[in-house]
């Protein structure tokens, strides 16, 4: 009986526990550079910003303000943490760990290098849609709870706004997976197309971009917050600790965003335009720097555009984007077949 | 691939939303702790630019954003349906395209006539 106990115990330790431990640490692997990423992303907006209005930014705290992230971390460290006396305070407080959540548990599919990814599932493509889908909840349980004005408006617009494109976000992952006959990430990256499928797929990746923009409520789409006039949007009363992970997860978004981008278009970890002689250099960091590129196009185009107005941008989403999308399924699809160039082709 | 092999695909996924969760809350409590509370009425207060709030911030809103919502269910369906058959269209072959054809061409009659009657306007 005794030694039952005891064989169960070990097995349960080599079955269960010991794999655990070993996901913690990729899982650790994988968020401490996403925080970092993250805390420095916040720094490069402000630079680049900074480098696009011919200021500086940035300049005191540290080497070239280096340091700026930390002490912006620390000073909302030290600040009051209110509950507005109106709010569901459960609501309240859980909304902005939900966002930070979400945006970070994304990162579970994306791979960063061949085989360098934490879950490698079947359907990491429809995991990413649900993910992303979820973060809608955050923001309007933030709008909700808050009981104010400015918050509520704010929630019910970026709701809206996330929802609309979401759709064309959808399409446009039809027409990826037309050319790739997997949802799996990795599948994704190394499926080989030919040169003119690329070229169809070209305007979609446009329209990725500019709906990830709005998805992440980032300028020139950043209506929930219009600080003209909500002030904030759905964060307004939020402070201390509360409102960073907001920030944080509105900027991990951001790269998740991006980290999509590179997979689904431009090759995730692989050298750019396929040439061979650059595979030297490791594919983490050709995934980073397009990881980067595209978080340079976010920034730019919040240096860039003035901001939508609200009808405008729901025109765009269900009037130009939506059809667009909808048309280019149809006609790649119709084209894959007919030219027999679509991936899984049976006996082929 | 046997069931537990697939279900052990998704572990990372379980240990990664304990950790995230467990770091959003040690974030939290950290500021709890850290910093100074000392609130007041005025501070609980709703921001409402420097006025005394007035009535519940929970009031009448836009019928449109029901509407978007609704929209929005009708088509992200259609997409759940169009992810199985864009990755399997190339075994389905041409009666599985003319199959979804039919299918988008119903979806899109209705539509052009969600567009007609001014659902998609917002001023």
């Amino acid at each position: 009986m005794l030694e039952n106990i005891a064989f169960l115990q070990s097995d349960f330790f080599t079955g269960y526990i010991q794999p655990v431990l070993v996901i913690t640490g990729y899982v650790l692997l994988l968020v401490v550079p996403l925080i970092l990423a993250m805390a420095y992303l916040t720094y490069a907006e402000r630079k680049v910003l900074a480098a696009m209005q011919l200021r500086q930014g940035p300049m005191m705290v540290g080497p070239f303000g280096l340091l700026q992230p930390l002490a912006d971390g620390l000073k909302l460290l030290g600040k009051e943490t209110i509950i507005p006396s109106g709010a569901n305070r459960v609501i309240f407080v859980i909304a902005p760990m939900l966002t930070f959540m979400l945006a970070l548990v994304a990162w579970a599919v994306i791979p960063v290098n061949a085989g360098w990814v934490l879950a490698d599932i079947n359907v990491g493509v429809l995991y990413l849609f649900a993910i992303s889908s979820l973060g809608v909840y955050g923001i309007l349980m933030a709008g909700w709870a808050s009981n104010s004005r400015y918050a509520f408006l704010g929630g019910l617009r970026s709701a809206a706004q996330m929802v609309s494109y979401e759709v064309s976000i959808g399409l446009v992952l039809v027409c990826v997976l037309l050319t790739t006959g997997s949802l799996n990430l990795t599948d994704i990256v190394m499926a080989e197309r030919d040169w003119w499928v690329d070229l169809l797929l070209f305007p979609m990746f446009i329209v990725f971009v500019i709906s990830a923009l709005a998805e992440t409520n980032r300028a020139p789409f950043d209506l929930p917050e219009g600080e003209s006039e909500l002030v904030g949007g759905y964060n307004v009363e939020y402070s201390s600790m509360t409102f960073a992970l907001f920030f944080l997860g509105e900027y991990m978004n951001m790269i998740l965003m991006s980290g999509m981008t590179a997979v689904l278009f431009l090759g995730g970890w692989l050298p750019p335009f396929g040439i061979e002689a650059l595979a030297v250099v490791p594919g983490v960091i050709w995934f980073i720097l397009k990881v980067c590129f595209v978080l340079f196009v976010f920034l730019w185009a919040r240096a860039t555009l003035p901001r939508y107005r609200y009808d405008q941008l729901m025109r765009l989403g269900w009037k130009v984007f939506l059809p667009l999308t909808l048309i280019w399924v149809v006609i790649m699809a119709g084209v894959l077949v007919y030219a027999e160039a679509l991936p899984n082709m049976a006996g082929g | 691939m046997a069931p537990q092999e697939l279900l052990l695909n998704y572990l990372p996924i379980v240990v990664f939303l304990v950790i995230a969760t467990g770091l959003a809350c040690v974030m939290v409590l950290a500021s709890f702790i850290a910093a100074k509370q000392k609130p007041d009425a005025e501070k609980l207060s709703a921001y409402e630019c420097g006025f005394e709030p007035f009535g519940d911030a929970r009031s009448k809103f836009d019928v449109r954003f029901y509407l978007v919502s609704i929209l929005f269910i009708i088509f992200d369906l259609e997409i759940a349906f169009l992810f199985p058959w864009a990755v399997t269209l190339g075994s389905i072959g041409l009666y599985g395209f003319w199959s979804m054809m039919v299918f988008l061409g119903v979806l899109t009659i209705g539509f052009i006539y969600e567009w007609r009657k001014g659902a998609l306007d917002w001023e």
